[in-house]
């Protein structure tokens, strides 16, 4: 295994010369942070996206700005299989300082592209190796020393297209898009990326077993991350305030905000804001400003992550006892503090699920796919206002950050669902009324706002210590009572809140239930496991508390899988805990690597148990 | 000599056809004889005399004895009585999302001073336009008598011993924060306490005024500077103060330098007469100086200790937010149009 320094002619390695791979295989790109590898990359995401080609991208970075390894992987999958890819066949290696271990997560009959003055060590001999001359290339280009590190990842995106046969106006639309037509950046980055295609026209003849080739898979499809398409939705929504606390990986929800609420949100007579974005002190400043709004009848919303939502919990005891409406967009990621906090996981299942001190039990919503973050971005202010409650969305790192392909959002059909609400008028119409009073016997009271024109309008909100119209009291059984109703609110959310999913097979010998950014990998794993003879049904949960489907669900199979993002098996316990009689049916699979759900690791997992 | 129109009985209804009543609240559930009761009922009465619409204010207040007392005042106005030192938070959603309500929030030292400093100096710093009141009695009453964040250095109590730490002087955190309207003033001098909220509901913007409020139960020691015959005996006005109302006429007759008129936002004017030589309370850095001696020597001086006249831009404009208050908008322009829709997706396709 030698050290191998400036080889311009690729190494063919002996692999067994199989069919071509079209259109399935995943390249992983390797790069110092900070370095100005997302234009590169996007721009690969994109151009096989626009070639009609069902394409995923991730992003695993560290909590650093500049220097620590970073990776982007992208997959195509003909099939349109969306979930991370356990190994990776292209390695880009950009970064000498993990390019060994970043060659052992190569499949075997790999390809390796690096910079020929990187000093790499080949050392595996089942991988072809393309050296780039990215220096040269770059000097070649007449860019200025200044953005030379920048452009230098145009590198391989050219030798990329030359090698898996992208094409070049697909790149260029691609960057167009990425620069927002700005043509002096488009032109900067076309000259290296057609620069970096000649070169290797001229000196990579081996030909490249992984090949892509135009599909029709994406016309219509669209292509975003989670966090963009949660912030749209409340947009659609009609969010009016939104307080939050920066923290990865959440901001992005509020920076799809101040994106878009600006677009779509001026007032049509004044030309001002009909929103107010407020970056908050802290995350306990950030809730407490959303309960203030949303007791005043604003729809109010924070994102924020772990950490954050734990500094909220108080107020989340307070939003469920005074029953005062807020959206928290709980982007889950790996805790706590520093270390892990840029690497995904549902980690915060059962503290979103009783956050705060009391009785607490918290109306969560689980969105697994880009579609659902839309949805539930709108839905949960329904919910929110209908329940007069606190309604904590569950997305996490992978679907919230990373670009999943997407059908097109359809427009909400259903009108805004404003919740049960005394206005002047109604005041006028009836004798009395009481704050907590359980008129429909729903469990859901009637509100009313602060600066509603009517003497009988007040009242005064207190977390706990209220009867039923809202008065002071410390009676035993007039508190009762409330917890009684609240109760029964409970009960009314489960049957208002989005049903799970299902996936029946009628063969099925066992149960999967899982919820949130692994979806992708659980229909994958699926089909895998189809094919080894193993057939499961799934349901996927989409909201807490559970519907009675889930229990339907679980009465069914013997054994139910519980496949999820975390060490502890979160919702394996809280099914164990809410459906006694099944709880030895629950089987936990749960892993936390930092890294999303593989099908790989599902499979194996559900067959290990079930073959 | 400064005056104002001859001074007539208190009528019983108000501009808005209310009487005092429609401003009252439920009975206090406070120990008898505490000043934060004294407070309550000034509320009331400055709210009932001004013709404030109840019905558009909204109380907020944290956690502390100092926050119990919404309950107990205007009735017919919203309250929220949040969690402790966060009520900031609260009150600044709550303003954002409806920026046609009036609002009145009531803390304690310990709930402004100590837990919620930080949401307090934030509040400032945000300029809510708000009056927030802070009743300051030194003393955790509720927990039986621990030492505030404004408790006085050597001072000894029952339950917590002798105090070692400096207090924290709130008036001059307000300042520097940025705050516009700064007071201080003293339960047990119902007049200032009037004319000050008065004044305070005038201001275009954040307006603190920290009320020294003995505790009877846990902080009236005569040694304590938070007691009613400390506040009584040692009690230093900057000025007397008289509000005169934008819709009344100003008739002042006074020689040079006696008094200073402040015109407020509003129109209306606070007559300052003064009684310490040359306070002049709308300078910033002269009222830092004039805390920091009061201080240093011990006074308990009380009044406008620091206004700037016109105001600051509030929160308001600074989220340059439409005028319509957030929580009216209807429907309609809560959710854009299916064509907006279809055109934001394109961008993504």
């Amino acid at each position: 295994m030698a050290v191998v320094d400036y080889q311009t002619e690729p190494r063919p390695a002996e692999i067994a010369s199989g069919d071509l791979n079209i259109n399935d295989f995943a390249i992983i790109v390797a790069t110092p942070n900070g370095s100005g590898s997302q234009t590169a990359n996007n721009t690969l995401l994109r151009a096989f996206f626009n070639m009609g080609i069902p394409v995923t991208g991730k992003n695993l970075f560290p909590s650093n700005i500049k220097g620590l390894p970073t990776w982007y992987s992208i997959r195509l999958s003909k099939d349109g299989y969306q979930a991370r890819r356990h190994k990776k066949d292209i390695l880009v290696a950009m970064n000498p300082a993990t390019a060994q271990d970043d060659l052992k997560d190569l499949e075997p009959g790999g390809v390796c592209l690096y910079p020929n003055d990187s000093r790499m060590e080949l050392a595996r001999t089942d991988i072809t190796y393309y050296p780039m001359p990215v220096k040269e290339l770059v000097k070649n280009s007449g860019v200025g020393v200044d953005l030379r590190d920048y452009i230098a990842n145009m590198v391989y995106v050219g030798v990329l297209a030359h090698l898996l046969g992208i094409e070049i106006a697909q790149i260029e639309s691609a960057l167009s898009k990425h620069f927002k037509g700005k043509a002096k950046a488009i032109q900067v980055n076309m000259g290296v990326v057609n620069a970096a295609v000649e070169w290797s026209q001229a000196n990579l003849q081996t030909p490249c077993q992984f090949r892509c080739e135009p599909m029709a898979q994406t016309a219509g499809k669209l292509m975003l991350d989670g966090n963009t398409a949660a912030a749209l939705g409340a947009v659609f929504g009609g969010v009016t305030v939104a307080a939050w606390y920066p923290i990865t990986p959440s901001t992005s929800v509020i920076d799809g905000l101040n994106d878009y609420l600006p677009r779509l949100r001026m007032d049509p007579e004044t030309g001002q804001p009909n929103y107010a974005v407020i970056q908050a002190e802290d995350e306990l400043a950030a809730i407490g400003m959303v309960l203030g709004a949303g007791w005043a009848g604003a729809r109010a919303m924070t994102s924020t992550s772990g950490p954050g939502l734990s500094l909220m919990a108080e107020f989340a005891g307070f939003s469920y006892f005074a029953e005062v409406p807020a959206v928290i967009w709980d982007v889950m990621r790996m805790g706590p503090s520093t270390g892990m906090p840029t690497r995904t996981s549902q980690g915060d299942i059962l503290s979103a699920y009783f956050l705060s001190h009391g009785d607490t039990q918290q109306v969560c919503l689980l969105p697994g796919s880009v579609i659902e973050c839309f949805e539930f971005g709108y839905l949960a202010f329904d919910f929110a206002e209908r329940l007069q409650t606190l309604i904590i969305v569950l997305s996490d790192l992978d679907l919230g950050m990373n670009q999943w392909m997407s059908d097109t959002f359809e427009y909400p059909e259903q009108p805004l669902d404003r919740g049960k609400v005394l206005h002047a008028e109604d005041l006028k119409q009836i004798e009395s009324w009481g704050r907590y009073r359980d008129v429909d016997g729903d469990g859901i009271a009637y509100r009313t706002l602060p600066g509603t024109n009517h003497p009988n309008a007040a009242y005064f909100t207190r977390g706990s210590g209220h009867n039923a119209d809202a008065k002071y009291t410390e009676r035993s059984d007039e508190w009762m009572e409330n917890l009684d109703r609240l109760a029964k609110k409970f009960q009314t959310a489960r049957t208002i809140l989005p049903k799970p999913l299902e996936m029946n097979h009628e063969n099925a010998t066992a149960g999967l239930i899982s919820y949130g950014s692994n979806d992708p990998a659980v229909i994958e794993a699926l089909d895998r496991l189809r094919e080894q003879k193993v057939n499961v049904a799934y349901q996927r949960i989409r909201a807490l508390p559970f519907a009675a489907e889930v229990g339907d669900f679980l009465a069914k199979y013997e054994r139910v899988y519980v496949v999820e993002n975390n060490y502890n098996g979160q919702m394996a316990q809280l099914l164990r805990m809410e459906y006694p009689a099944y709880a030895a049916r629950v089987v936990a699979l749960a892993n936390c690597d930092g890294l999303p759900l593989t099908a790989r690791w599902i499979t194996e997992a559900v067959v290990e148990q079930e073959g | 000599m400064a005056t104002t129109k001859a001074p007539v009985a208190k009528p019983k209804i108000n501009l808005l056809g209310f009487e005092q009543a429609e401003y009252k609240g439920g009975p206090s559930t406070l120990c008898p004889g505490c000043g934060h009761d004294s407070i309550s009922s000034r509320i009331v009465s400055v709210c009932f005399e001004l013709g404030i619409q109840p019905y558009q204010m909204a109380k907020f207040s944290g956690i502390g004895c100092s926050s119990k007392t919404p309950a107990y005042f205007l009735g017919r106005s919203h309250g929220f009585n949040s969690v402790h030192g966060r009520m900031p938070s609260v009150a600044t959603g709550a303003l954002v999302a409806n920026r046609n309500l009036v609002g009145l929030a009531v803390s304690g030292d310990g709930d402004t001073g100590s837990i919620g400093l930080g949401q307090f100096k934030h509040m400032v710093r945000r300029n809510v336009p708000m009056i927030y009141i802070i009743e300051n009695n030194g003393v955790y009453g509720l927990t039986k008598g621990q030492f505030s964040a404004t408790a006085d250095i050597g001072q000894k109590l029952k339950y917590a011993g002798l105090n070692e730490l400096p207090p924290i002087d709130l008036c001059t955190e307000a300042i520097i924060g940025g705050c516009t309207f700064v007071a201080r003033s003293f339960a047990g001098d119902p007049k200032q306490v009037e004319a000050l909220l008065k004044a305070a509901f005038s201001h275009r913007g954040m307006a603190v005024i920290d009320i020294i409020s003995p505790c009877v139960t846990f902080n009236n020691n005569e040694d304590s500077t938070k007691s009613y015959a400390y506040g009584k005996e040692h009690e230093e006005r900057l000025h007397d103060m008289t509000f005169v109302p934008a819709r009344e006429e100003i008739t002042v007759d006074y020689a040079e330098g006696e008094v200073k008129p402040v015109t407020m936002h509003d129109g209306s004017t606070v007559i300052l007469k003064k009684l310490e030589n040359a306070y002049d309370p709308t300078n910033r850095l002269e009222a830092l100086t004039r805390l920091e001696e009061a201080r240093a020597n011990q006074e308990f001086i009380t009044g406008l200790i620091y206004v700037k006249p016109e105001g600051a831009p509030t929160i308001h404009d600074m989220v340059h937010m439409t005028d319509q208050p957030l929580t009216q908008l209807p429907d309609s322009k809560l959710r854009p149009s299916r064509e907006a829709l279809t055109s934001v997706l394109q961008d993504l396709l």
